[in-house]
């Protein structure tokens, strides 16, 4: 296990962060890796690491099943990291926490559980402008298979949202909002708590993506007052393939399975069968175990870090970023929202984002170029595709000079 | 690898200037090509002579590398066979992806060589010949009053 321990006394010695992280060092076409993509998805520390390793070498059974040591064990670090994301997201019962194998999967659950159960012809979902597919798409098909329809929340022109244009879609149809916390495409901080008083005004329930938010500010989803909260574990620092679906357990007791097999039931006959209480009654099947107990250390290492911080130094690299991109002729940045996550989307006017990212991945720096599984979006600000760059704790001031010097190198190769 | 091994001076002439660079209209066929992934899109609309390419256009948007793939493909194919574009694709093809593929009488789209060290790219090369054998195949379908299935 690491030892490094970060204290708010010692200040923010990134170099000591970074030490935690085997995979940054690493050099990419002889050249140090700026790894820019975190948006995608963030690096494990090792510590993380050392918790999955330590599980598949020590601890490796199944849960919830065997009387022997082994499975006890397992169960016990299982259920440990609920608990552990129960703090995190300071819920009211480890019972309110199913995992999934990520926001994918949780939205997916809600869309498909609690939407086929509630939603009726000419219902309406509100959803906004910006939402990544994930949040878009289930809401299509719950609407395509119960007749309810989709409506959509405007923005303005730097990505924010247009909050009245949303409370004016609330009406007596409404049966719930489904909103990003964070945009992945544009940075955007959504104005959530806002969101879901308006909602809960007219009795509408609200789910959150938090799949952006979750590493660079605190969610308290009592505080927040979410109905649903859904984020993935791999864009926090822990491992891919494991998530989280917060809901109220009101909410989660009333909604049916969605998926049927071992552990989600309590009794089975060859004709029917009863289901197991919460959580398990949404966890068929063996689940991530290993995925979980990585969470967990990885939400260790979070509130260690302090995801206040983590996102002051965040926001220190993307004011950065945006100030030494922006003094590069023929940039355009995208997403100029007041309030923003560590991402900074953009275009080099004359070159095509697949080439910039192409040009960047040669001088060591790793974005993501594309629609950012968000077509709507693209299609509504005119733009086939966008670079991205998307920083997290363990990202550099001379990483935000290596982007701009690479960008710089594409201006050139395209002049 | 160096940068100019995939970005030469051709390529990024073609990126800016496209040959062909637009619609045939009235046109024998017209198919569209997009590579998801990236977001590329191009259309190409052509006339045939019998089975030669009379003449052909694209337009879209997209990466460099696939916007100059299209338009060196549409200066190379004027003119040729069926048989001719299949043969250059098979060679195409080779140079984009095997290593030691020799580029001779390739003439200037000997110049794609340097998309074999970028896998990522491939795809962005190759969607202008793909959506060349879409609109001959439809254009061999119309003449043989074939329907297609799509």
């Amino acid at each position: 296990m690491s030892v490094v321990r970060l204290h708010a006394s010692h200040g923010y010695d990134v170099a000591l962060l970074r030490a935690q992280f085997p995979i940054l060092a690493q050099s990419v076409n002889g050249r140090h890796l700026a790894y820019l993509d975190n948006g995608a998805s963030t690096q494990c520390p090792q510590r993380v690491i050392d918790a999955v390793t330590h599980y598949e070498t020590h601890l490796h059974a199944n849960v919830h099943r065997g009387v022997h040591t082994l499975s006890q064990l397992a169960t016990d670090a299982y259920e440990g990291a609920r608990e552990r994301v129960r703090r995190f997201l300071n819920a009211a019962a480890t019972r309110e926490i199913v995992f999934t194998r990520g926001t994918t999967e949780s939205i997916n659950l809600v869309a498909q559980s609690w939407g086929r159960a509630n939603l009726r012809p000419d219902d309406e979902i509100i959803v906004t402008a910006l939402e990544h597919h994930a949040n878009l798409v289930p809401w299509q098909m719950a609407a395509a298979a119960t007749g309810a329809r989709l409506r959509v929340a405007p923005i303005d022109g730097s990505g924010q949202l247009y909050f009245e244009g949303l409370r004016d879609l609330l009406n007596e149809r409404t049966r719930l909002v489904a909103i990003a916390h964070v945009s992945n495409a544009l940075g955007t901080v959504l104005p959530v708590k806002q969101v879901i008083a308006a909602a809960h005004h007219v009795g509408v329930p609200v789910l959150v993506d938090g799949a952006q938010a979750v590493a660079h500010l605190a969610v308290d989803v009592r505080e927040l007052d979410a109905d649903f909260y859904a984020f993935s574990g791999h864009k926090l620092y822990a491992p891919t393939g494991i998530g989280v679906l917060y809901g109220r357990a009101a909410l989660l007791d009333a909604m049916p399975p969605w998926m049927g097999g071992g552990d989600m039931i309590r009794t089975v006959s060859y004709e029917s069968a009863t289901w197991n209480e919460l959580p398990y009654k949404f966890e068929a099947g063996t689940p991530n175990i290993s995925g979980a107990i990585g969470l967990a250390a990885a939400l260790d290492f979070l509130e260690e870090l302090g995801v206040d911080r983590a996102a002051a130094h965040e926001h220190g690299l993307l004011g950065a970023a945006t100030a030494a991109l922006m003094r590069i002729p023929g940039v355009r940045i995208h997403g100029t929202a007041e309030e923003k996550g560590p991402v900074l989307s953009f275009t080099l006017e004359g070159v095509h984002p697949h080439d910039v990212g192409t040009i960047l991945d040669h001088e060591g720096v790793a974005i993501r170029a594309g629609h950012h599984c968000a077509m709507p979006l693209m299609d509504l600000l005119g733009l086939p595709a966008t670079a991205r760059a998307s920083f997290a704790c363990y990202n550099t001031l001379a990483e935000v000079e290596q982007l701009a010097a690479a960008v710089r190198r594409a201006a050139e190769v395209f002049r | 690898m160096e940068l100019t091994d995939l970005y030469r001076e051709v390529i990024l002439d073609h990126n800016r200037q496209p040959r062909n660079f637009g619609r045939l209209d009235p046109h024998d066929a017209e198919a569209r090509g997009h590579n998801p992934l990236c977001g590329d899109r191009l259309t190409i609309t052509l006339n045939r002579d019998g089975e030669r390419i009379a003449d052909l256009r694209f337009e879209g948007n997209g990466c460099a590398i696939s916007m100059a793939s299209a338009s060196l493909m549409t200066e190379a194919v004027k003119g040729r066979s069926r048989a001719e574009v299949e043969a250059l694709f098979q060679r195409v093809h080779a140079l984009l992806t095997a290593q030691g593929a020799s580029p001779d009488g390739l003439g200037k789209l000997a110049v794609l060589s340097g998309v074999r060290e970028f896998p990522a790219r491939v795809k962005c090369a190759s969607l202008a010949w793909h959506t060349l054998n879409a609109a001959l195949a439809r254009s061999d379908a119309a003449a043989t009053g074939m329907v297609s299935t799509e």
